[in-house]
């Protein structure tokens, strides 16, 4: 089991072939109140960078970009009744949705967790 | 007195965001400071939805000294003003104010805005990010025997929620001469000079929130002061600028630039009322022939609420469908934290601006369902 991180602020991780896929605490609480989380179709085939998911707050709709190519295996549900787990539980119960990978070499060019902190501080 | 930006530094570089006289307090309060109108200003500082609903059950402050403060007086200064702008400012006593429509030749609104007399001259509250325009504006139409001042060494605060009045009267102010009313004989909209702690304090019962509550002008030098000896009382947090516009959105209070602009007229804007009863018929402002028959045949598109189902909001420039036909856009819109959903100012076609009308909204290319319902979306609860 491994986690990557993007610039984008997007973590992912993997288990078994599957991602999962969230934003970072960080990038909720840049976000502020999340009111609603438009997620992707199951089955839907993408590509990496893809915006695939809108978190909206308060202030102003977001980008979710996946970070990897794939097909959506599962979308968390729960967010659709209490999308402020993004903001309570970002990195843990707060995921936005699973893909299956249709090339796991993309995750070679993610951060660790040790890099996208030391990127997050840098900000 | 200030000195006016050069206007030939327009066409340079946007400059760099301005500090307000809270500055400091703001961060060491944990507000998250961004540019706004020029400034740099606290946008939240525990999160917009905790401070927005707060406001609604206790009492908020917040920081608007980016708008501009500017007084009018001299021989004839109701005349004046009235040249441009559609109020009946010769019948406003002293002690009331109004709210007014700095207006252009051609009906368009150039900036909306609070007029108070103060007794001896008027007393202008305008927006921040049009200040400079406005004052521009005012110096080339106000007639030479009038004089304008930019009281530019004055910080403006806002108190707002049903609680406003009990925490600032734990301050004690005091009238600033005999017979002018105490603080809470002050009714909506009426305003009058005080004293804290020989502090000089202009205090109106107004505000952009729909809530009771209290619009202060204090001297810069003093704001820091005042602003703690407010949020030392338990009813009252610092709220962001985040709040103050989900607040002024479901109050159904237009946003300048965004809900209105110098494209839009007083009729299109639902903003008839501005025009007092006299003016209507005696005209002498400022696009009179075009708003007022405007307002008289109808205008072809309105400015409308509109309350979205589901929980994705659409925000300005989301386009307005009946059908497959575009009728509107979206000019402001967002989460109403206090109705948990989605609404949105728009403006859109007359014939589909009746209350009931059901429209949708284009969202990132998905199709909102929504309906035109009345505003203010949030009862006004104002002290009147």
């Amino acid at each position: 089991m491994s986690r990557y991180f993007t610039e984008d602020h997007e973590w992912i991780e993997i288990e078994d072939g599957l991602g999962t896929v969230g934003i970072t605490d960080y990038a909720q609480g840049q976000l502020g109140d999340i009111t609603f989380v438009d997620l992707p179709a199951e089955g839907a085939s993408v590509a990496k960078g893809d915006s695939v998911s809108v978190v909206d707050s308060v202030k102003a709709a977001s980008d979710v970009y996946t970070p990897v190519s794939g097909t959506i295996a599962e979308v968390n549900a729960a967010l659709a009744d209490e999308p402020e787990l993004v903001n309570t539980d970002a990195e843990v119960g707060g995921w936005l949705f699973r893909i299956t990978l249709s090339d796991p070499a993309e995750l070679d060019a993610l951060m660790d967790e040790a890099a996208y902190r030391e990127f997050v501080n840098g900000l | 007195m200030s000195e006016y930006p050069n206007p030939e530094d327009d066409q340079e570089e946007a400059p760099a965001p301005l500090p307000l006289p809270l500055d400091a307090w703001h961060r060491e309060k944990g507000g998250r400071m961004v540019e706004f109108a020029g400034y740099l200003m606290p946008v939240q500082y525990e999160g917009i939805i905790a401070e927005h609903l707060w406001t609604r059950e206790s009492a908020g402050l917040f920081d608007v000294s980016h708008m501009g403060q500017l007084e009018v007086s001299g021989e004839g200064a109701a005349q004046a003003l009235e040249a441009l702008l559609p109020g009946d400012i010769s019948a406003l006593k002293a002690g009331r104010l109004r709210y007014s429509l700095l207006l252009g030749e051609d009906g368009g609104i150039l900036d909306d805005l609070m007029v108070t007399n103060r007794g001896g001259e008027y007393y202008l509250i305008v927006n921040g990010a049009t200040k400079w325009d406005d004052i521009g504006h005012l110096r080339e139409q106000l007639p030479d025997e009038i004089t304008l001042n930019h009281l530019d060494e004055q910080g403006l605060l806002a108190l707002q929620g049903p609680k406003a009045a009990e925490a600032l009267g734990r301050l004690g102010l005091e009238p600033a001469f005999p017979g002018m009313p105490r603080l809470e004989e002050l009714k909506f909209m009426q305003a009058a000079p005080f004293f804290w702690q020989g502090r000089p304090l202009g205090v109106s019962r107004s505000g952009y929130t729909g809530e009771d509550g209290f619009e202060i002008s204090v001297r810069a030098d003093d704001i820091v002061a005042l602003a703690e000896a407010l949020v030392e009382q338990p009813e009252v947090k610092p709220i962001g600028l985040g709040a103050r516009d989900s607040l002024r959105l479901e109050a159904g209070l237009p946003l300048y630039g965004h809900d209105i602009t110098v494209d839009t007229t007083p009729g299109e804007a639902d903003l008839g009322f501005a025009i007092s009863k006299r003016r209507r018929t005696e005209m002498g402002f400022p696009g009179a022939r075009r708003i007022l028959s405007e307002m008289a045949l109808g205008p072809r598109r309105m400015r409308v609420g509109l309350a979205l189902e589901g929980r994705m909001a659409a925000r300005e420039g989301a386009e307005v469908f009946s059908g497959d036909e575009r009728v509107g856009v979206v000019t402001s819109g967002g989460f109403s934290p206090s109705l948990q959903r989605p609404i949105a100012m728009a403006y859109v076609e007359t014939a589909h601006a009746a209350e009931g009308c059901a429209l949708s909204l284009d969202v990132r290319g998905k199709r909102l369902d929504a309906k035109v319902v009345p505003m203010p979306f949030v009862p006004h609860r104002y002290h009147r």
